[in-house]
């Protein structure tokens, strides 16, 4: 079996296994996203508007909060040196590891998105957009973080650092993606010019995040 | 003498304790030059006086973006030429470039309540990009502070700060690519500034003296952090020889 994908099957497992690390990100998106009508009142009308981006937002959150510990653990257990020692190409090994977390963490958040657009009052149409444009966006989410969890692997209190990072690099990816939502429920701009530009940034974060992150794991000693 | 003869700490402090005192008072000579022809420019036609806090406005924005490019130029000699000081010029940048940010955002704010009507406007592509560009540079900081082996932390910055590079052209050509609230290019255009010389003269002096503060601060930031680093090692030794 060719070691990526070894490297995948592992991680899928771990994450499916250990501690719920997929179902912790999905229920704090839950919580998070029903925090916000307490918060904003019961205005049914004004939750429908801000309702994607809330998902939106919810789901940023959610996938920062388990990006953490993509590497600390496999620093701690002593397989990301086996890793770097391997003859496999890092930056492919890294990105089979972002699959993983994607599948694991970001596609729970897609599934869920519609199921939490109940609490917001959004129509059909509308939990389709979201659920649509956060399927292309999350994986730009995983892949900017990556780079936040490579730099911040070897600190043990690194406390607050991976988001304080990556959150500025995620604004665009967060500004395109309640753009496309906003496009298919109310228009006027057309859905494609903010939705191909958020493929774009996952596209590119596909190449940036792997080579960053390899970098920053090879020169982390 | 070549960059490399600067690359022993020693020798770069016995080069910068001369130069300091004059890159200080020429930045000074120039900020009142600067800021003398400031007030003696004539008023803008639509503007009147309120034109004026472009002066200190635009050449903070221009240094704010030149010093996330030095950082990063700083950043290619930590990782690629592995060059000794490069990571102190990195550290000794990002608290200026942070504050010129600070300054132009608030300056930009100031002038855009008279003229715009509104201190700020969310969807402008200019401002959101300058915003992050600020965001990105406190994450920076942050990440310095969070490392405690200075040279491993300066090795996650210059990742850092290579990664935040891409937000330099979005800022420059956020104005070209998005028509909202900010004006577009005059003077970095194709086809020359559009500004009158009446303006853009002490417009161009300002940044000249900006820009000497700018190294002024940079240098004597880099030799504090030279110094920093020698009374941390001391300390350690220190600590060694109690231990003992």
């Amino acid at each position: 079996m060719n070691a990526h994908v070894a490297l995948f099957l592992r991680d899928v497992r771990l994450a499916l296994r250990v501690g719920g690390g997929a179902w912790m990100g999905v229920l704090f998106f839950l919580i998070v996203v029903a925090l916000v009508p307490f918060a904003v009142g019961p205005d049914s009308g004004l939750l429908r508007r801000i309702g994607p981006a809330i998902l939106w937002l919810g789901a940023l959150l959610a996938s920062l909060l388990t990006l953490d510990q993509l590497f600390a653990d496999d620093r701690e257990d002593g397989s990301l040196d086996l890793i770097l020692m391997g003859s496999a190409p890092l930056q492919l090994a890294i990105l089979a590891k972002a699959l993983a977390h994607w599948l694991t963490a970001g596609l729970p958040l897609v599934i869920a998105a519609p199921l939490l657009g109940i609490f917001f009052n959004i129509d059909l149409l509308s939990m389709a957009a979201v659920a649509l444009t956060l399927l292309v966006g999350t994986p730009a989410l995983t892949f900017l973080g990556l780079i936040g969890a490579a730099l911040a692997a070897a600190l043990r209190r690194g406390g607050l650092l991976v988001p304080v990072m990556i959150l500025p690099l995620t604004i665009p990816v967060l500004i395109f993606g309640v753009a496309a939502s906003n496009a298919a429920i109310v228009g006027p701009v057309p859905f494609g010019t903010p939705f191909t530009i958020l493929c774009a940034l996952s596209l590119a974060g596909l190449v940036i995040g792997p080579i960053a992150a390899a970098a920053a794991l090879r020169h982390a000693d | 003498m070549a960059i490399a003869d600067l690359a022993n700490p020693s020798r770069f402090l016995t080069v910068a304790q001369p130069v300091l005192p004059w890159l200080a008072a020429i930045s000074a000579l120039a900020l009142v030059l600067g800021i003398s022809q400031s007030f003696a420019a004539p008023d803008d036609y639509q503007q009147g006086a309120a034109v004026k806090i472009m002066f200190l406005h635009v050449p903070s924005a221009w240094l704010a973006m030149f010093c996330w490019g030095l950082m990063s130029i700083a950043a290619l000699g930590t990782l690629v030429w592995r060059h000794p000081l490069a990571d102190v010029a990195g550290k000794a940048a990002a608290p200026i470039g942070a504050a010129f940010t600070l300054l132009c955002l608030i300056t930009g704010s100031l002038w855009g309540r008279p003229i715009w009507g509104t201190y700020w406007q969310w969807g402008d592509a200019r401002l959101t990009s300058v915003f992050i560009l600020f965001l990105l540079y406190l994450g920076v900081i942050a990440l310095w502070r969070t490392v405690e082996d200075p040279s491993r932390a300066g090795r996650a910055a210059a990742i850092l700060t290579l990664v935040g590079a891409i937000n330099l052209p979005i800022i420059k050509f956020s104005v070209d690519w998005w028509n909202t609230l900010h004006q577009p290019a005059s003077v970095f255009r194709l086809g020359g500034p559009t500004i009158h010389p009446a303006i853009l003269i002490p417009l161009l002096i300002m940044a000249c003296a900006l820009t000497l503060l700018f190294f002024t601060l940079h240098l004597a930031a880099m030799r504090n952090e030279i110094l920093r680093r020698r009374v941390r090692t001391l300390q350690i030794m220190q600590a060694q020889k109690t231990a003992e």
